[in-house]
């Protein structure tokens, strides 16, 4: 079985900067707006680099949407950094007309995102942004799993003309995808081959997968794998061809179960190729204060969550 | 132009406002009558515009309609000024059209660069327009236009601050400052209180428009806040308007805000306002 090492742990918002960066230095229409949070998005070095394309909007999130879709009038790629929370629900009227409606190329880079924030709590822990954006018609949904992954994501949305919702987060996770990967927008990517099950995760959890099929592995289960970095529009070719293989699902993601990834495959299964399916995902609840190793266990979103529904869902597929 | 060609354009966009609202009883007169004057003389007299329509704007004056609801208005004079077929009026609110109730550039109406409609969000547009000019090192203004009423979107006073404190100074931002809205008169509804002072506190320079539908007045106002641009503040140009101006029974009141004309009160309005350019 194909080991995935870990190259040593790092937040996936430090991709993002990373990543910006770099926009700095090859995209000059590439400008960058900030809701006061700078260090937590690691903004910074865009910042030193690139002063006069860089725009402190101060705590007022709708403003900074407004302004993003005007910086496109006039050929602009803004990146909008800020939480998540802050980033989607506190100003989906802003992005649904001046962005999604408007058809602006505005890219909206949420860190902070799901429990994995941790002690700040339930305020700043927002679980329904997925949702909230993936029913924005137009409105590419992408959340990565690890640094790398975030660093390519964020070059590839720039060279993408269209409004993007870039989710990604703050604890420090195992970094396992390859360094300067290409990203293609929409393409799912399979990471272990298997005939039992389909494990189809994203974000965070997607590392917690690959430990959950290593484990299923141990007790003679076939699991394949498949991280889903971009949501909308959802590589449904990929979904189906799996699922038509080993007939039963798991999704797992670090949202609520009502809008998120889990409800995208779901959906198309029932369109096209019913099949059980468990979600690894938070069942409808806010979060709370805790380090992010004790939410994960509490709301059952790590390996041994995935692991528990794999089984479930392989007895459900054997009792059909 | 000469001020009765200006007068001209004004009377048959009045017409055009009733006529687009009336056919199909839907839509918001009051305040687009109000602001005829103010488009007429924004478009034919103060912009350096380009029928040509390209979405980026690059090397032109731009504008932002904020409360979007005055979309005949908009129409009406965008279609008069070479943007797109004057016939086209005719499809306003209509099923397939690209005269939505609101405006937006999702049916790819040329002249309109944002969509606007759920109120308060205009300004910001506006402000990222103008600083995406500055960054491309071009001289152009933004113009902007908002309702008073709107001015209760707290996202606005995001933007006022923001505006003053990054000295976006080639901003030229008006406020329709007719005194109406949907359920009465703004002191009745949310006083808005000293608009002037406010801006002022905030930065801004403001200039008044006392009769703001008087075409000359208008002109003046408008030349005085262009030649107040790139000196570090952005510009606040407070209209006082007359909501439903040019047909007397729909001035001074509310009640015009989003109601159309019956067919007598449509004759009766347009006997007020005769045929100039010719109807559409």
């Amino acid at each position: 079985m194909k080991k995935y090492i870990d190259t040593g742990k790092k937040d996936t918002r430090s991709g993002f900067g990373d990543g910006l960066t770099e926009l700095g230095r090859t995209h000059p229409n590439v400008v960058a707006l900030c809701a006061d949070l700078v260090g937590s998005l690691k903004m910074q070095d865009f910042i030193d680099e690139n002063p006069e394309r860089f725009f402190q909007v101060g705590i007022a999130e709708a403003n900074m949407v407004g302004i993003s879709a005007g910086l496109t009038i006039g050929g602009k790629i803004p990146f909008a950094g800020t939480f998540a929370n802050f980033a989607t629900g506190r100003v989906y009227d802003q992005i649904r007309q001046s962005v999604a409606y408007s058809g602006k190329n505005v890219k909206i880079c949420a860190s902070h995102s799901g429990v994995t924030l941790g002690e700040d709590g339930a305020t700043h822990q927002i679980l329904e942004d997925i949702g909230l954006m993936k029913m924005l018609p137009g409105m590419t949904v992408i959340n990565t799993c690890d640094y790398n992954q975030t660093k390519a994501a964020t070059l590839a949305i720039a060279d993408y003309n269209g409004p993007v919702y870039l989710r990604f987060g703050r604890p420090k996770v195992a970094n396992f995808t390859p360094e300067n990967q290409t990203f293609e927008i929409g393409k799912a990517v399979q990471l272990y081959e298997g005939n039992d099950v389909t494990i189809i995760a994203t974000g965070h959890l997607v590392w917690e997968a690959v430990q959950a099929a290593q484990v299923l592995a141990e007790k003679g289960i076939s699991a394949e794998v498949i991280n889903i970095h971009t949501i909308k529009p959802l590589d449904e070719k990929a979904v189906l061809a799996s699922v038509a293989k080993t007939g039963a699902v798991v999704t797992a993601e670090e949202h609520n179960y009502l809008g998120g990834l889990g409800e995208s495959v779901a959906r198309t299964l029932a369109m096209n190729n019913p099949a059980p399916q468990e979600f690894v995902a938070t069942q409808d609840t806010f979060g709370e204060s805790g380090t992010p190793d004790q939410l994960f266990e509490k709301y059952g979103l790590n390996s041994s969550a995935i692991v528990e529904k794999a089984l479930k869902v392989l007895k459900r597929k054997k009792d059909i | 132009m000469k001020l009765q060609e200006l007068e001209d354009f004004t009377t048959q966009v009045r017409r055009d406002i009733l006529r687009q609202v009336h056919k199909v009883n839907s839509g918001h007169p009051g305040g687009s009558l109000g602001c005829a004057e103010f488009f007429t003389v924004l478009y034919k007299e103060v912009m350096e515009h380009n029928p040509n329509f390209d979405m980026d704007g690059k090397n032109e004056d731009l504008f932002f309609l904020s409360n979007g609801h005055i979309s005949p208005v908009y129409y009406s004079v965008l279609a008069r000024s070479g943007y797109f077929p004057v016939e086209e009026l005719n499809t306003f609110r209509l099923i397939d059209s690209r005269l939505q109730g609101h405006p937006t550039t999702h049916e790819g109406l040329p002249g309109v660069r944002i969509a606007s409609g759920s109120l308060g969000q205009g300004m910001s547009v506006a402000l990222g327009a103008a600083q995406a000019k500055k960054l491309n090192k071009d001289k152009h203004l933004v113009y902007s236009l908002h309702g008073d009423g709107e001015l209760q979107e707290g996202q606005n006073w995001e933007a006022i601050m923001y505006a003053a404190g990054k000295k976006v100074d080639n901003l030229i931002a008006t406020v329709d400052y007719n005194g109406q809205q949907i359920d009465g008169s703004t002191d009745q509804v949310l006083p808005l209180g000293d608009l002037k002072l406010k801006f002022e506190a905030f930065g801004w320079e403001v200039v008044e428009i006392e009769e703001g539908n008087n075409i000359e007045h208008i002109i003046k106002g408008l030349q005085l806040a262009k030649s107040k641009t790139g000196q570090g503040k952005p510009i606040c140009v407070l209209l006082k308007t007359v909501m439903g101006n040019g047909v007397d029974f729909m001035m001074h009141t509310h009640a015009w805000h989003g109601k159309a004309p019956s067919n007598e009160q449509l004759k009766e309005a347009l006997s007020q306002n005769p045929e100039t350019l010719g109807d559409y």
